[in-house]
């Protein structure tokens, strides 16, 4: 293997060029926008630029293309080495009801669940409640957490079923549904499995993936904690079991759901790397993506040192690693996904990247660096902050450590949350359940942050500061200058749900290395608050159309106009479910807007009429823009 | 290029550096009760004054002015310890600051201030804003909120030339001069209030707070018998719809400040020719205010003791671009210091005092004056001088002639005038250097700096020589006696020549922190050349 073609971008792509450069293998990662822009969905592109580059080998990287049997099988009839498991492989896994024969034939128990060949509503219907609520819908096809829903009552199957089925197709070109009764208490605990191509297969260790939200995985560690020996060791062997069932190689991971009772299913096995990967690499000291491409090169894992007792007894060492996921979200608007340009980012001191720790046994995989637009289009994932330790009180401790150390500013993100997050003692003691985030209260509480109405002052004085001189008039009549006294600016905060005006007397005499982070992005300041990237700029001035409005409303008390409907993120319009005149009652559904892997329904604020609908399905649209404008009933009698 | 002598170590250049530390705290001190009373506080009165609301005068004024603008405050200071020092800032503030990118004069009252009526000091104070407009041609934008005269004190604020009346002349006046008079209405404006808006070229009032009228419920009631609210008086609806005495209804204070930018934005503006270019602003080569060690400090080159003196050079070389100062006759009447130079970008020719003035000083003043004016560069005098030199020899080379020749310059150029006062201003000095009376376009006062027809021990020793006269004897029959009677002038020149009672009293547009002095007069400059720079015609200079 000389040249190997990365059919990735970002974070994923970074991960893996650095192993190739280590092992003295050259990467080549093809540019995805302008010109000789690579569609990364399409196998035949993928080859055919992977040939191009002269490269001898490809590597999926580990998003939903690594799981594309058809990928895998072009890159071989191709002539080129395939970084990843067979496509027979790839695909018995790829289908979950496939999945599932291979497990039951191999004792494993699975989740008791249906995935009837009629695909109506009521087929599904009559099967949920065979299986008794609460029921999980998911796609037959896909994986990462699209499309899943729980559904508690028979009430709610139906739209569940339309929203499950639309995003399945959308995302996976299949909208087969299956059906699974939902684990309660459950943890989701993972096994990493590595195959040769000569039939030798280990697992490498459980991960515990339960800290999600909205199915998305938020914090991952290695070993699953406080797990009884014989149910670790049954993980490991029912992994196993699976994974040569299907003659797998190279790496991948087996999913299983851990009730509260001890008891486990077999959800599904992922034919790829994981995203959580380092926090066993960490562990064990060891680089996964070396071992891919060594296998792939056709080395035996004995060869690699990768011996079963080996493997356990390293395990056995005690080590702990936990990997938070930095994402580009607002936890504070239930996880919205968020969008804007970084204007500054922090990594923890002596951090590494993409490979083994050094001493301060913290490491940072970072895909966005100062300067890149982030949001809509892209995964929400900036960065996995990995810490590891002697044991996990120790690793958790480095973790809050670096997370402090952290800072990205110029868009919201959730590192706030995990700053609070990892202190958390549902954290702490390894309670957590899949459920955590979204139904506990201290979760909650932290997602929520406890802002108070307005940011600090300490923040307000280092925005001022930072923008006294370089927003406004420009020479002797800048700066909100006043004579023998403060400096004086008015500013504006994007804060919770809207924008706070102060007025800020700048105080001198404070040390400028006492203010909490900052960046400039033009004539934004964005200022850390505890991890949250606070914006402030210049408040406008007052605006005739504004004060106007501002003044009727507070004169005329609650009456305010339904008026304008808006997007409440970046995002896709998949469902308009309105038309022009339609009479609305509050809370009935407008639109639906998808961005990343999250729908969000747009809603009528109360009863009225649609006056116009002004966004169509398919429509890119960007955070508030108006998708309808709604009027006031006529008053009864009236056309 | 100037380079500074000053040793930053040496015990003079401390001394002189604490204590004008001392005095610009105590500035700050001072200002800052000043805006806690009245603009940006939360007392009482401003609780009370939100709580109808209406924004604070402070926060109108910053929403008024473009944001992230600074604002030239004029005279915050006055009518300090008058009235029982209850009026801070006379109940009113004014100044110059950008709207819509226009430089603009604000007059601001502030109803926390005896109802923001109109003491002696606050008439002063409106009329020197108004003047400022007139002289530079800017814009004047009034936040009117006021009770009008303040009645207990009429006899010294209705019936004089520069009293109330003053103001509406001046609207007329400046309106006919095409400067533009907005006038905006929030809160009440009674009696001679009422002009204000009436007299105003444009005029908003708000919905609920702002009413107009000549008489107000109690005086209406108690000549007519007849019984109003109010706002059925004077409010926005009768006079937006009715009387036509305001032209736009305002929600709110906030919406009052948006219509006034919408009205400035509107008004139309050509520059005026600028008859020189504008470079690019350097900073002095000599830091004003540099690390640790660097060159002393502005501070330190300000003498602590009265009896001695620092080259002035010192005070010149951190004020101007790059440190250079293309001096004028420099061995020549070395006491007044000459020179061109660059202040942010803008030509400035400068006098400056380096000691008492000589004939030879005058002569080389009036010298320079008049290429000055020949080339329309505005002026600065920075002034610290004990007066001209007086005895026998002094006389009889025509000093007082001299001096008239000086005097004349000063008053007949027609270039912008900017005069800071670094020190003392004594005498016939204060008005060779562009003292009040000689209307200079700006005057402000460093902390330490002293103002007087002379000093008070010469004051006393003048008094108690004349006073002996008329002894037995013709002599003080002892030194103790002859000091009692000195003290009480020594005391009162020492208070009467002190720069808050002088600011109290609007002998200055404000004391300013010597740091800010470049800007200061950059703002000025910038102010001044809103008027076009007429020809110069000099009176008969006495040859």
């Amino acid at each position: 293997m000389r040249r190997l073609f990365i059919a990735n971008r970002g974070e994923i792509a970074r991960r893996i060029a650095t192993t190739a450069v280590r092992v003295g293998i050259e990467p080549v990662v093809p540019p995805v926008d302008g010109p000789g822009a690579v569609d990364l969905l399409d196998p035949a592109a993928v080859v055919a630029a992977a040939r191009g580059a002269l490269a001898d080998a490809v590597h999926p990287g580990y998003g939903f293309l690594a799981e594309s049997p058809d990928l895998a099988l072009d890159v071989i009839a191709a002539g080129l080495t395939w970084v990843g498991p067979s496509p027979e492989a790839i695909r018995s896994l790829g289908d979950k009801a496939a999945a599932r024969a291979i497990s039951r034939s191999v004792d494993v128990p699975v989740a008791a669940g249906e995935e009837p060949a009629d695909q109506s509503d009521g087929s599904l219907a009559t099967a949920a409640a065979r299986i008794g609520y609460p029921v999980l819908v998911k796609p037959v096809a896909g994986g990462g957490g699209k499309g899943i829903r729980v559904v508690a009552t028979g009430a709610e199957l139906g739209a569940a079923l339309a929203a499950a089925r639309r995003e399945a197709a959308r995302a996976f070109g299949d909208e087969r549904l299956l059906l699974e009764r939902y684990v309660r208490d459950a943890r989701h605990v993972e096994v990493q499995v590595l195959g040769d191509l000569h039939g030798a297969l280990v697992h490498l260790g459980d991960r515990d993936c339960s800290l999600q939200r909205r199915h998305q995985k938020l914090l991952e560690e290695a070993p699953a904690p406080g797990l009884p020996q014989e149910l670790r060791t049954a993980l490991w062997a029912a992994a196993v079991r699976v994974a040569s069932a299907v003659g797998y190689a190279n790496a991948g991971t087996c999913e299983f759901l851990v009730g509260g009772d001890g008891s486990f299913v077999f959800l599904e096995m992922n034919a790829r790397l994981q995203v959580e990967h380092p926090v066993t690499e960490l562990v064990l000291a060891r680089d996964l993506v070396a071992d891919q491409l060594a296998i792939a090169g056709g080395a035996r894992l004995e060869e690699l040192g990768l011996t079963q007792p080996a493997i356990e007894e390293r395990l056995a060492a005690g080590w702990h690693a936990v990997e938070v996921r930095l994402n580009a979200e607002d936890p504070a608007r239930g996880f919205l996904p968020s969008a804007g340009r970084v204007a500054a980012v922090r990594w923890p001191d002596e951090a590494t990247a993409f490979g083994p720790v050094g001493e301060a046994g913290v490491r940072v995989d970072a895909g966005v660096a100062e300067g890149d637009e982030v949001g809509g289009r892209f995964d929400p994932l900036l960065a996995k902050v990995i810490a590891v330790g002697a044991d996990r009180r120790a690793a958790l401790a480095r973790l809050g450590e670096a997370l402090d150390q952290t800072e990205v500013l110029g868009l919201a993100t959730n590192l706030a949350f995990l700053r609070r997050l990892a202190r958390l003692p549902v954290v702490l003691d390894g309670r957590a359940r899949i459920e955590t985030v979204e139904a506990d209260e201290a979760v909650a509480a932290a997602a929520r942050g406890d802002a108070g109405s307005a940011p600090p002052d300490r923040a307000w004085q280092a925005a001022a500061r930072a923008l006294a001189g370089l927003t406004g008039p420009a020479g002797a009549w800048g700066g909100g200058w006043r004579s023998s006294a403060p400096a004086v600016l008015r500013l504006v905060a994007v804060w919770a749900d809207g924008t706070v005006e102060r007025s800020v007397a700048i105080q001198d005499g404070s040390a400028p290395d006492a203010d909490p982070p900052i960046a400039l992005d033009g004539p934004v300041a964005h200022v850390s608050v505890d991890g949250a990237s606070v914006a402030f700029a210049l408040a406008p001035p007052p605006d005739l159309a504004a004060a106007r409005e501002r003044a009727a409303a507070s004169s005329s008390g609650a009456a305010a106009a339904p008026g304008m409907v808006h997007s409440p993120m970046p995002g896709m319009v998949v469902a308009v479910h309105v038309e022009r005149g339609a009479v609305l009652a509050g809370g009935d559904p407008i639109a639906t807007v998808e961005a990343m892997k999250m729908e969000h329904v747009v809603r009528a604020p109360g009863v009225a009429r649609v006056e116009a609908v002004l966004v169509r399905q398919g429509e890119q649209v960007e955070r508030g823009r108006v998708l309808a404008r709604l009027g006031a009933l006529p008053a009864a009698g009236q056309p | 290029m100037l380079e500074s002598r000053l040793d930053p170590a040496s015990p003079e250049a401390r001394a002189n550096e604490t204590s004008m530390r001392g005095l610009v705290e105590e500035l700050r001190a001072r200002t800052a009760a000043v805006a806690g009373r009245g603009a940006a506080g939360d007392d009482e009165a401003i609780e009370r004054h939100r709580s109808r609301g209406k924004l604070p005068v402070g926060e109108r004024i910053e929403r008024l002015l473009d944001p992230g603008a600074a604002f030239l405050e004029l005279s915050a200071l006055a009518a300090g310890g008058m009235h029982e020092d209850a009026a801070p800032g006379a109940g009113i503030v004014t100044g110059i600051g950008p709207v819509e990118g226009r430089l603009c004069v604000i007059v601001a009252n502030d109803a926390t201030v005896k109802g923001g009526s109109y003491l002696p000091e606050t008439v002063k104070k409106h009329l020197r804003a108004q003047e400022i407009a007139l002289e530079n041609r800017l814009p004047c934008l009034y936040l009117v909120d006021s009770g009008g005269a303040y009645l207990p004190l009429q006899a010294e604020v209705f019936p004089d030339r520069d009293h109330f009346g003053r103001i509406f002349y001046n609207q007329a006046r400046m309106s006919a001069a095409g400067i533009p008079q907005v006038a905006l209405v929030m809160g009440s404006c009674t009696a001679g209030g009422a002009y204000i808006p009436a007299m105003s070229d444009e005029t908003v009032i708000v919905r609920g707070t702002g009413t107009i009228f000549l008489g107000g419920p109690p005086l209406v009631q108690a000549a007519t018998g007849e019984v109003v609210s109010a706002d059925d008086l004077g409010g926005s609806a009768v006079h937006t719809r009715v009387s036509g005495v305001a032209d736009h209804e305002a929600l709110d204070d906030e919406h009052a400040l948006a219509i006034a930018r919408s009205i400035v934005r509107h008004l139309g503006h050509r520059p005026v020719a600028l008859p020189w270019e504008r470079l690019a602003p350097r900073l002095p080569a000599v830091a004003a205010l540099g690390a640790e060690g660097s060159a002393a400090s502005l501070y330190a080159c300000v003498s602590a003791d009265a009896r001695r003196s620092v080259d002035v050079r010192e005070v010149v070389a951190r004020l101007v671009d790059g440190s250079e100062l293309h001096e004028f006759k420099p061995e020549y009447g070395e006491t007044l210091v000459c020179g061109f130079a660059h202040l942010d970008g803008w030509p400035v020719a400068i006098l400056a005092n380096n000691g008492i003035l000589f004939s030879s000083s005058a002569l080389k003043g009036a010298h320079f004056i008049e290429l000055a004016a020949q080339r329309r560069v505005p002026l600065v005098f920075l002034q610290n001088i004990a007066g001209f030199m007086v005895g026998r020899e002094a006389e009889a080379g025509g000093i007082a002639k001299d001096g008239a020749k000086l005097v004349t310059a000063v008053a007949s150029a027609e270039v912008p005038k900017l005069t800071v006062l670094i020190g003392g201003s004594f005498g016939a000095g204060n008005y060779a250097m562009a003292g009040r009376a000689y209307g200079p376009r700006f005057l402000w006062t460093w902390p330490n700096a002293r103002i007087s027809v002379m000093g008070g021990r010469q004051a006393a020793r003048v008094l108690s020589t004349v006073r002996a006269a008329s002894l037995p004897g013709g002599v003080w029959p002892s030194d103790a006696e002859r000091e009692a009677f000195e003290a009480p002038i020594l005391e009162r020149y020492e208070a009467e020549g002190n720069p808050y009672y002088a600011t109290a009293r609007l002998w200055d547009d404000g004391i300013i922190d010597p740091l800010n002095t470049r800007r200061v007069l950059s703002m000025g400059i910038e102010a001044a050349l809103e008027a076009p720079i007429p020809e110069t015609r000099f009176g008969v200079f006495r040859m």
